[in-house]
């Protein structure tokens, strides 16, 4: 196998048609309706969706055809002929499902008063049994049903029997309601489900007009994909609990925007009423996430308005936060800032950390300030991080874009082979989980994952599992690498794919709690002549990292040294202490921090926090100045791929993004870093010098941990719906986060008297979490899997470790959801 | 005057009809000795010649479909007997497997030699359980005997035969339709193409066949395509089942050359029950327009039934004499259409919901004249827009019912209800030879 050949438009095989007496010439293989729609032409149509396999069920888009005949003995093409059945009658075709041929020709509803008659039976036929509900309905002015019954269909109906009628709506999981008697039927949303998401839990049942959607009790519609239903839904049939009734598609106003939620980039609409968002849509970006977004990004927009919202400046005076004015916390910052960095010697500096939630211009603020600041120590990895993998970045990432031939989505869709290491694409980048599934749907595309458990998401791009303990990374790339007698056969084949060209391996930010792996993916990459790219989780880390915002010291060595008192202050962006527990995990040099030691530093350094909302670091901060949460703010995000995401403030409310605050803040200190507007502040990024590429790391992989008797190794990752703080305030979207679970072996099972359902506890010095247990086929022995932040099992806060880490584990008496943790953090 | 052709229905007079033994005795599995014996490209030739037509009512050439197989690649090819014979009317499949298995399974044998497939399944109606064992007996039979199961009499050819008892659907009779419910999903029809001589069961090649066309083909090796094409007519050779069923003296199973008239079958049948006068008639079941006494004398054939409006179908005769109300019987098919629509397309499924409806009411003479014009648009705007032929075939009886009795339609407008007491078309109705109509039921719903 080799890469998909790359075809010209020119290379591509045209067939030419006339439709509507207009010539065309379209690739071969077009549908007619997507013929018709290049000289703009548009067919009615229901269930024909460019994202979903053809299926030709609502009759909507029925066209008259006529087929060339037999070609003459001179070759010239014969006389075209009719499409008929019974023969003398015109047979209308469908055109979603019909490909073009040379020499057809199509009459459409424009040209064939047959087809307009057809078209129209049809329509009035879709609303016989159709509620005619548009004046409560939520899809009423912008619902296609409406929008060409007016246009295709008759004035008034003749059906004047009963309809059918059901109860309504019915929950078909906790964010998607289903008003049967509204659906046409055009099995959208079960083939989105089927064919796009790879998860079948809702399908057609029943028969007739009695047909509706339904689900199946014991596989829950939790899919983390399921909003697209509702979006593509062609009438008011799906709609979002959290929407439902809540506006009239007219009342709002839609700014274009990028999820906030992680580094897949997706472009977004962002509609809002009355200065409040009521709801986001998965906008066209056939680059990045066609027109596919996740529930996260869909529903995940309320935590600004769960009532912690920092609404003022505040200081701290005698160990109290009081409410400031501008000025004086601003004043009161510069003074702490200035007092640090003119402190002695072993009190010097300000960290800074950035988080990796912010913009590109917010991190060339932070950046610029820091440098201001004389200190240079910055970082914007809140998670387990390593000099490894800043040597990594530098080498590998920075500056890598699509315009510089980095990977991009398109790559992915036509690689040969995807090798995934330390991703789980859907928890982690749904979007690369998407495109990934498209790549093994249409393309065959091999997918490839080190990871310690076989996962649904691996299944649904038909991934090999090359299964690995964590912190064995580094051992098995190598051994992909160069094919050693110890590698599996699944590993030789990896390495063989990888050999093919036109592959690529993604390696995800986890790795970097792994010594030596990344080193290890840059030597699999170069041997194997396989792309290479990074997929962080966070939506900021990638812009942060083309904007400067890692120098210096690193996150764990700040708060590391600020505990000590080696760090006279910390800037703080949206940081969540928690976060970076564990976050010396992957030094190799043994920077070992614990939960007291990121308190101790934040008490004892003097903490300047820019937040949204309270949060941890606030009850410690020293100043606290508020700043504009997402849809309040515009900037840049880069996505993975390096691709610049910019994005409009969707609502106009006063608060000041990060970069505007720093400006402020970096006036005050007399140090001006010119990033009070955002056109500035691109200026400023722009003119930044090209930073030198050193050389790739050579870090040796570590030996991996051996647990004992009575331990294990933790595996670890974030589920895509979990805990996180953005996703607070969205009752309906947690109700379909997937349940809380620990996941062992088989081999592991027996070894700890462990079966399916069994509560364990999963312990270190720090704490402990109870979990139920599923036994897992396919696993790594000696392995136990938790979710980071899912409910129940705060691991970061609770046990204080991430990956890699060993553990206890024993069978518990009983599952407790309520971990047990010194301070009681849940 | 056409004489009828016991083949297929020789001796399902025998007591013991379904054994093996019995088959043996009348030259079963002499047809599949020789069929192994030849090459299978002459055998698909033999079909070819023979000019059998698809005998489960499109009445597509069965060797020209088989010869729609690609070359083999290697892979599985598979053929799939339709034996979801749920037309209302039509009942031909159900006693020939019931009294006759050994022909079919013959049939499948000879016909997957001839395909290069290894592996049949025959897809049964699933409301006929007596059937569906006999069948599963049979094969069983065959299996013992070397019939079927590996190196068939000598051979070296292998083939395993899979009976699979449906759900019960009529939409399963569609082939495509019949194809996904084997898979195990629910039946409804696939976008074609990819025709299932390319793309079938599981995505492989797949010959779909009806169980009549399957149980001729042993006939036509035994006696020759040329002894076959001698009967019937220029378009239709052979014979066929006729299936007569209704208001005749003796309704049954009437095997015969195609091209033999409804007056010939019903003298064989001894003439109308009573000695009513016929009213209307189906040629090939429920799905093909309805003809009257005007179409006695058309030739039973693919193009003289078709010339005169309607399709020669399953020929399963239903014979309605004077007595019907031919709105109720309109009204009962639509009925059925409604239920068995698969749903899938539109104008089938909300279609027929409405037809129903409207015939619904205009059978207790509600409505006006317009319901008739607005039926025969609803009809105008299924046929040909429909993704199958369901919603084709619940069009044919409205429209040709209006056709040749709207009068009576608008009788019942008239009445304000149906004319017809519903028991004078019973057997015990006819029996004792007078209405049982009682005041009570004037103008009641049923």
């Amino acid at each position: 196998m080799t890469t998909a050949p790359e075809r010209s438009p020119a290379q591509t095989d045209l067939v030419t048609l006339t439709i509507d007496g207009v010539e065309v010439s379209v690739p071969k293989g077009t549908l007619i309706i997507r013929a018709a729609e290049e000289i703009g032409i548009e067919i009615p149509r229901f269930c024909d969706h460019p994202g979903l396999d053809p299926v030709g069920a609502c009759r909507q888009c029925l066209v008259e055809v006529w087929m060339p005949g037999p070609p003459g003995p001179d070759g010239t093409p014969g006389e075209a002929r009719q499409m008929q059945g019974p023969p003398g009658r015109m047979k209308p075709q469908a055109s979603c499902t019909m490909t073009v041929a040379p020499g057809m020709i199509v009459k459409t509803q424009l040209t064939s008063e047959a087809i307009d008659k057809a078209q129209q039976g049809v329509m009035e036929m879709l609303l016989v049994n159709h509620p005619l509900d548009c004046p409560v309905c939520d899809k009423g002015g912008e619902c296609p049903l409406q929008n060409q019954a007016m246009s295709h269909g008759r004035a008034t109906s003749r059906f004047e029997d009963v309809k059918r009628t059901y109860p309504k709506p019915i929950n078909i999981s906790s964010q998607v309601l289903l008003d049967r008697e509204r659906c046409v039927l055009c099995a959208r949303c079960t083939r989105f489900s089927e064919q796009v998401a790879g998860d079948p839990f809702i399908a057609l049942v029943e028969r007739g007009a009695l047909q509706q959607v339904g689900i199946y009790e014991e596989k829950p519609f939790e899919s983390y994909f399921s909003g697209n239903t509702v979006q593509i839904c062609p009438v008011g049939a799906l709609t979002g609990a959290a929407y439902r009734f809540r506006a009239r598609p007219f009342d709002l106003v839609s700014t274009s925007s990028v999820c906030e939620h992680c580094a897949s980039g997706c472009a977004q609409r962002t509609d809002h009423r009355r200065g409040q968002v009521m709801r986001r849509l998965a906008h066209y970006d056939p680059a990045v996430n066609e027109e596919w977004n996740c529930d996260k990004g869909r529903w995940a927009f309320t935590y600004p308005l769960v009532g912690d919202r920092l609404q003022f400046p505040m200081v701290r005076e005698n160990g109290v936060l009081r409410v400031a004015s501008w000025p004086e916390a601003l004043a009161a910052a510069a003074d702490g800032l200035a007092a640090a960095t003119a402190a002695g010697i072993d009190d010097t500096g300000v960290g800074v950390l950035v988080g990796g939630r912010v913009s590109m211009e917010d991190a060339y603020a932070y950046s610029a300030l820091s440098r201001a600041l004389g200190g240079a120590d910055i970082d914007f990895r809140a998670r387990p991080h390593s000099a490894e993998e800043a040597a990594f970045l530098a080498h590998a990432v920075r500056g890598v874009t699509p315009e510089t031939g980095g990977v991009t989505y398109a790559d992915l869709e036509s690689a040969s082979s995807v090798l995934l290491v330390g991703l789980e694409p859907e928890d982690e980048s749904p979007i690369v989980f998407l495109r990934l599934r498209k790549a093994f749907r249409k393309n065959k595309t091999g997918v490839y994952a080190v990871a310690p458990l076989p996962s649904r998401g691996l299944a649904k791009v038909g991934g090999t599992l090359l299964a690995s303990a964590p912190g064995t990374e580094a051992q098995v790339l190598d051994g992909i690498a160069r094919g050693s007698s110890r590698a599996t056969e699944s590993m030789t084949r990896a390495g063989e794919a990888l050999r093919e060209g036109g592959a690529v391996i993604l390696v995800g930010e986890r790795l970097a709690s792994v010594p030596g792996a990344l080193s290890a993916a840059v030597r699999l990459a170069e041997a194997t002549g396989a792309r290479l790219a990074w997929v962080p989780r966070r939506a900021g880390e990638r812009g942060a990292l083309e904007a400067g915002a890692i120098a210096g010291r690193s996150t764990a060595e700040m708060v590391r040294d600020a505990a000590v008192g080696r760090l006279g202050a910390l800037v703080v962006g949206g940081v969540d202490p928690y976060d970076i527990v564990s976050a010396g995990a992957g030094h190799a040099d043994g920077v070992t921090i614990d939960t007291e030691d990121v308190l101790e530093a934040m008490r004892r350094a003097f903490v300047v926090s820019l937040e949204v909302r309270e949060s941890a670091v606030t009850e410690l901060a020293d100043v606290v100045l508020p700043v504009a949460p997402h849809a309040e703010k515009a900037g840049t995000f880069l996505d993975w791929e390096g691709r610049a995401r910019p994005f409009e403030a969707a609502l106009d409310s006063g608060a000041m993004s990060d970069y505007r605050v720093l400006d402020m803040l970096a006036t005050e200190l007399g140090t001006p870093i010119g990033t009070r507007t955002l056109s500035g502040t691109r200026d400023r990024l722009v003119a930044e010098p090209e930073p030198t590429r050193p050389t790739a790391p050579t870090v040796e992989a570590g030996e991996p941990a051996e647990p004992g008797a009575g331990h294990v190794l933790l595996a670890t990752w974030h589920h895509l719906l979990d805990m996180g703080r953005m996703q607070d305030g969205e009752p309906f979207l947690a109700g379909t986060a997937p349940a809380t679970v620990a996941k062992v072996s088989p081999g592991t099972a027996e070894t700890f008297g462990l079966v399916d359902g069994d509560a364990v506890e999963v312990s270190t010095d720090s704490g402990s979490i109870v979990l139920p247990v599923v036994v897992t086929e396919g696993m790594v022995d000696h392995v136990v899997w938790m979710p980071t932040n899912s409910a129940g099992a705060p691991v970061r806060s609770a046990l204080g470790v991430d990956s890699g880490a060993v553990v206890g584990l024993r069978k518990a008496d009983l599952v407790a959801t309520v971990l047990t943790t010194e301070d009681g953090v849940a | 005057m056409t004489t009828l052709t016991p083949i297929l229905t020789k001796f399902w007079d025998h007591p013991q009809s379904w054994t093996l033994d019995t088959y043996e005795d009348n030259e079963g599995y002499q047809a599949l000795d020789r069929a192994l014996s030849l090459d299978p490209a002459e055998l698909v030739q033999m079909a070819k010649d023979s000019g059998l037509r698809g005998r489960g009512g499109a009445g597509f050439p069965t060797g020209m479909k088989w010869g729609f197989l690609p070359p083999p690649d290697g892979g599985p090819r598979y053929l799939v007997v339709n034996a979801d014979e749920s037309e209302p009317g039509t009942c031909k499949d159900t006693p020939l497997m019931m009294a006759a298995p050994h022909i079919l399974i013959e049939g499948i044998a000879i016909t997957s030699y001839a395909i290069g497939c290894n592996h049949a399944f025959i897809y049964i109606r699933g409301e006929i359980v007596h059937v569906y064992r006999r069948l599963l007996r049979a094969v069983e039979e065959a299996y013992a005997a070397g019939h079927l199961g590996k190196d068939i009499h000598g051979s070296g050819f292998d083939l395993d035969v899979t009976v699979h008892a449906g759900a019960g659907a009529y939409i399963c009779g569609e082939e495509t339709a019949l194809l996904d419910s084997l898979e195990g999903r629910r039946g409804q029809p696939r976008s074609k193409p990819p025709f299932p001589a390319v793309a079938g069961l599981y995505a492989r090649p797949t010959v779909v066949n009806n169980v009549e066309s399957i149980a001729s083909i042993p006939p036509i090796v035994l006696h020759g395509d040329e002894w076959f094409a001698d009967m019937g007519t220029e378009s239709s050779k052979g014979f066929g089942i006729f299936s007569l069923s209704g208001h005749v003296e003796k309704p049954g199973q009437y095997e015969a050359p195609l091209g033999i008239t409804m007056r010939e079958l019903l003298e064989m049948a001894g003439g109308m029950r009573g000695g009513k006068r016929i009213k209307f008639w189906t040629p090939g079941g429920s799905s093909t327009p309805l003809f009257t006494d005007e179409h006695l004398d058309i030739p039973l054939d693919f193009d003289a039934v078709a010339k005169a409006g309607s399709m020669l179908g399953t020929r399963a005769l239903q014979v309605f004499d004077e007595t019907v109300c031919v709105v109720r019987a309109v009204d009962r098919w639509t009925d059925f259409y409604k239920h068995e629509s698969c749903g899938k397309c539109t104008p089938c499924r909300e279609g027929t919901w409405w037809l129903k409806q409207i015939l619904g009411r205009l059978e207790h003479g509600q409505g006006d004249e317009e319901d008739l014009e607005k039926l025969l648009d609803i009809c105008d705007n299924i046929l040909g827009r429909s993704f199958c032929a369901l919603g084709d075939g619940a069009t044919s009886p409205i429209t040709s019912s209006i056709q040749y009795f709207r009068d009576e339609y608008l009788r019942h407008l008239e009445l304000g209800h149906c004319p017809f007491d519903p028991t004078d078309a019973t057997l015990f109705a006819s029996s004792n030879g007078s209405s049982s109509r009682t005041p009570a039921q004037e103008g009641a719903s049923l």
